[in-house]
């Protein structure tokens, strides 16, 4: 496509779409004002449940079929990576070379924080339904965590410390659970995903009926996902070689 | 003091995109995706939205920027 084409196109999209983004805008509400009728509704909401984060409670009570659908892309965007990544005919497995241990510093530093990492992940994620963060927070900062590894040492490590399979199940299963919850709700007559567990009292660590529960899946599902989503893209960097191009 | 907060985490916003958008390699690129992301993460905890940017930092100026690096270092060694 030449420049010329390229620039008539853009022209005649823009001419579209730039009146149409005006009026959406001049009929947005104004930033930043006292008037909020979803927050009124949803805060409401929340309440009845005791559950002290209203995000939460929006995300795995109010609207748990949006997350649902979300994992369910999460999942789907994992299994792609892994087909679209795979190894295929003409590469072979590479040896890595010896010499790429990681300096002290950044060894001393990455076993240090790694603890901690782990823990603040598993945090957020039980603490969902109370404070800020949630599976899907907490899902991630687990599996970046667990990368530290591979700082800390060699990709060895991690691939002898981290067995794919297990975060492979782990994801698929904890995304049936959520479904699973999902449809306890619906065996007792309140519908799909209906939080018809106890609510207990407010602020609770057990508190908000099948928010925490729905949380701790996510967070599974999550760490399991991210893990073997950056195992892919780790593989293709460091392992896997095209016979193409001989030493890779 | 609210107003000047959101406005200079705006403004970060901002010089963060613009130096993203002007980093003409892609390895590097990815760097300055990562501070674009930790300013975008500033300016939701600025609009009270802590759940979101704990998404933000995790997502965008951890998870994308490794694979971005990743996938750049090996189309490096596998030149199309």
């Amino acid at each position: 496509m030449s420049r010329t084409v390229r620039l008539v196109m853009f022209g005649v999209a823009a001419a579209v779409l730039a009146p149409l983004f005006g009026l959406a805008i001049a009929g947005a509400p104004p930033f930043g004002t006292a008037s909020h009728p979803y927050r009124d509704l949803a805060v409401a909401a929340a309440l009845r449940n005791a559950t002290a984060n209203v995000v939460s409670s929006i995300n795995f009570d109010q609207r748990g079929l949006d997350t649902l659908v979300e994992e369910t892309i999460l999942l789907a965007s994992v299994v792609g990576a892994t087909i679209v990544l795979r190894a295929s005919t003409g590469d072979v497995r590479r040896e890595l070379a010896g010499d790429d241990r990681a300096l002290a510093a950044v060894t001393l530093v990455s076993v240090a924080v790694l603890p901690g990492t782990l823990l603040i992940g598993l945090d957020v994620v039980v603490h969902g339904h109370l404070t800020p963060g949630g599976g899907f927070q907490g899902g991630v900062v687990l599996a970046t965590g667990l990368h530290l590894l591979y700082l800390a040492s060699r990709y060895e490590t991690l691939e002898r410390l981290r067995p794919l399979h297990w975060y492979r199940w782990s994801e698929g299963l904890s995304t049936a659970a959520f479904g699973g919850i999902g449809v306890g709700g619906l065996a007792t007559g309140a519908g799909f995903l209906a939080n018809v567990l106890p609510h207990g009292s407010f602020a609770d660590l057990l508190s908000g009926g099948t928010v925490p529960l729905l949380n701790i899946a996510v967070g599974v599902a999550v760490a399991g996902g991210v893990v073997v989503l950056l195992a892919q893209f780790l593989d293709q960097a460091l392992r896997i070689a095209s016979e193409r191009d001989g030493k890779g | 003091m609210n107003t000047i907060l959101i406005g200079a985490a705006l403004t970060l916003v901002a010089l963060g995109g613009a130096a993203v958008a002007g980093t003409a390699e892609p390895g590097r690129q990815a760097v300055t995706l990562s501070l674009f992301g930790l300013a975008l993460a500033v300016l939701f905890f600025v609009l009270q939205a802590p759940d979101v940017a704990l998404s933000q930092i995790a997502v965008g100026t951890a998870v994308v920027p490794l694979m971005v690096m990743l996938a750049v270092r090996k189309i490096d060694r596998n030149p199309p």
